[in-house]
């Protein structure tokens, strides 16, 4: 258990980092965020290390793992140094008892000063049996943590949108996070997972500032998701000069040309993907070769296949998408016409009406 | 030596593409969103028109969906259609058939795209540009923006559809009842 007086200066040079070091790390997190180094200094020496919970719920630990290999900063910096990470079932020491202990004492020592960082979502059908956590449903534990925290972080596509156990049918009735607590200050970082540096840099942030970052209108940090893949991506030069991938083994998809039309959401996703990369800025799905799946965005489960533009659309019955529905009925109508023409050709041969008087009567 | 083609490929010396060098699909996308900016523009102009002009302007804007007579001269429109009736019912403006569906098929569906047009434009010039802070608001109804992409897809195939029948109609009241537009002289 960390103490809150504790500063993260105070416990780096403790471990033997030099203060050059120390502010060699700031300037890398400042130009990161896009802010001074010496405000990043300032606070890291002044401000109390952050309590930081982090509970799972219903989740595949995706989030975990990609925080856990972070390099800007490096994650032992994240996790041992700048956050006092006082609960989190995946990498904590303590075990049973012990470990709910934590959750008890961290709400009722730390009041509204802690942060609830939560990577998955509750389901809510059968009073939330289908997720139970320490002999509880998650539900539970989410709710009572969530009152007395200072701000809640939803890590990924699940606590921020609601993912794969929220789709269509959706059995165990899993809600995204704000759907169920509404009154704390709430940041979305979807993502399926998020990029590592996206969550190392916003810890740092809040740890840093002791607040959320500026937010967009879907909640979540402007700074990582104020662009789409799209706006960023290396092979935007091809979509603009029209240079398409085909099919998956032709001679386009070997030069790198744009996924557009293989079904890429980079278009409508809004992420760091393209901008950051992943794992230490190696790679990301487009580069290596295959169309964004869109996975920061809502309900991308339930929008149709992966490699088609367009959401399928259910409601015909038979599943179609907006082009192939809008070609029918405009085929339809097409005939309709046609076959309108006809009728009144056929009556007309027939029998020839009498014009009526050119300008028609008043009206 | 590279030679550069009037469509914006570059060619090599064999006649191959050189990849950078082209803007064919920003043409494209350029001629797409200079036509979206024209329509809104000629849009604005026809509300005013309705505001300013005749009783006619307004047709399209406002059904009468409540007065009686709507629906009698609706019902005859659709007889004489049908080739069940042969006088037509109005002397001036659009037809109740016609007027019905320029106002659902063509006003509502020009107002859609022109709103989820400038929203998704928005959305590549960037967060900060006035198409997304004035049309934004519409990713609060779906935050998703593959909905609006599909939707203005579907909306494009409306306007097709009206078109058709639009200027299908035109031309058979003309044989039918020489009153529309090409007769007048």
């Amino acid at each position: 258990m960390g103490d809150a007086t504790e500063t993260f200066y105070g416990v780096i040079r403790r471990q033997g980092i030099t203060r050059r070091s120390f502010l060699k790390f700031c300037s890398f997190t400042a130009a990161s965020l896009g802010l001074g180094a010496s405000s990043i200094a300032h606070a890291l020496e002044t401000k109390p290390r952050v309590p930081v919970i982090w509970l799972h719920g219903l989740e595949c630990t995706c989030c975990s793992e990609s925080f856990i290999r972070s390099a800007h900063p490096l994650i032992k910096d994240a996790l041992l140094s700048m956050i006092s990470l006082d609960y989190d079932h995946m990498i904590m020491a303590a075990a049973g008892h012990q470990a709910e202990a934590i959750l008890e004492e961290t709400r009722a020592r730390y009041k509204g000063g802690y942060v609830l960082a939560v990577e998955g979502n509750p389901p809510l059908n059968e009073g939330g049996m289908f997720c139970i956590d320490g002999g509880k449903p998650f539900v539970e534990k989410l709710t009572s943590m969530a009152e007395e925290s200072m701000a809640i972080v939803a890590w990924g596509t699940c606590a921020s949108w609601g993912c794969v156990q929220a789709a269509k049918p959706n059995p165990t009735r899993a809600v995204p996070i704000d759907k169920l607590i509404t009154n704390r200050p709430f940041i979305k970082v979807p993502g399926g997972p998020p990029i590592a540096e996206v969550m190392s840099g916003l810890v740092t942030f809040i740890t840093t500032f002791g607040k959320l970052p500026k937010l967009d209108h879907q909640g979540r940090p402007s700074m990582f998701y104020s662009e789409r893949i799209h706006d960023k991506c290396y092979r935007r030069s091809h979509f603009d000069a029209g240079q398409f991938v085909e099919e998956w083994d032709d001679t386009n998809a070997r030069k790198g040309y744009c996924l557009y039309k293989l079904g890429c959401k980079g278009p409508t996703t809004y992420n760091a993907c393209s901008a950051l990369r992943w794992n230490g800025g190696v790679s990301f799905p487009i580069q290596s070769g295959h169309g964004c799946l869109g996975c920061s965005e809502d309900g991308f489960w339930d929008k149709g296949s992966f490699y088609d533009r367009l959401t399928t659309i259910k409601q015909f019955g038979i599943e179609q998408n907006a082009d192939e529905i809008g070609m029918a009925a405009a085929g339809v109508v097409g005939l309709a016409v046609a076959a309108h023409a006809a009728v009144t050709a056929a009556k007309r041969l027939r029998h020839r009406p009498d014009r009526p008087a050119h300008k028609g009567k008043p009206s | 030596m590279a030679v550069q083609t009037p469509n914006g490929f570059n060619l090599d010396r064999s006649g191959k593409r050189i990849v950078s060098g082209g803007f064919l699909f920003g043409y494209i996308r350029f001629a797409h969103f200079s036509a979206g900016y024209v329509l809104s523009a000629g849009f604005l102009l026809r509300i005013y028109w309705a505001l300013m002009g005749n009783a006619h302007a307004m047709q399209i804007f406002c059904v009468p969906l409540w007065r009686r007579c709507f629906w009698r001269e609706l019902h005859h429109e659709i007889r004489r259609y049908s080739f069940l009736a042969v006088e037509p019912e109005r002397g001036l403006g659009h037809n109740r058939l016609a007027q019905l569906a320029m106002f659902f098929m063509f006003t509502q569906t020009i107002t859609f795209m022109v709103v989820t047009g400038f929203a998704l434009y928005g959305q590549g010039a960037g967060t900060d540009s006035w198409q997304y802070k004035v049309f934004g608001w519409v990713f609060s109804l779906w935050p998703n923006s593959q909905d609006f992409h599909t939707w203005h897809h579907l909306g494009l195939w409306v306007i097709v559809m009206f078109a058709l029948v639009h200027i299908y109609a035109v031309l058979w009241d003309d044989v039918v009842s020489r009153r529309s537009f090409p007769s007048i002289k």
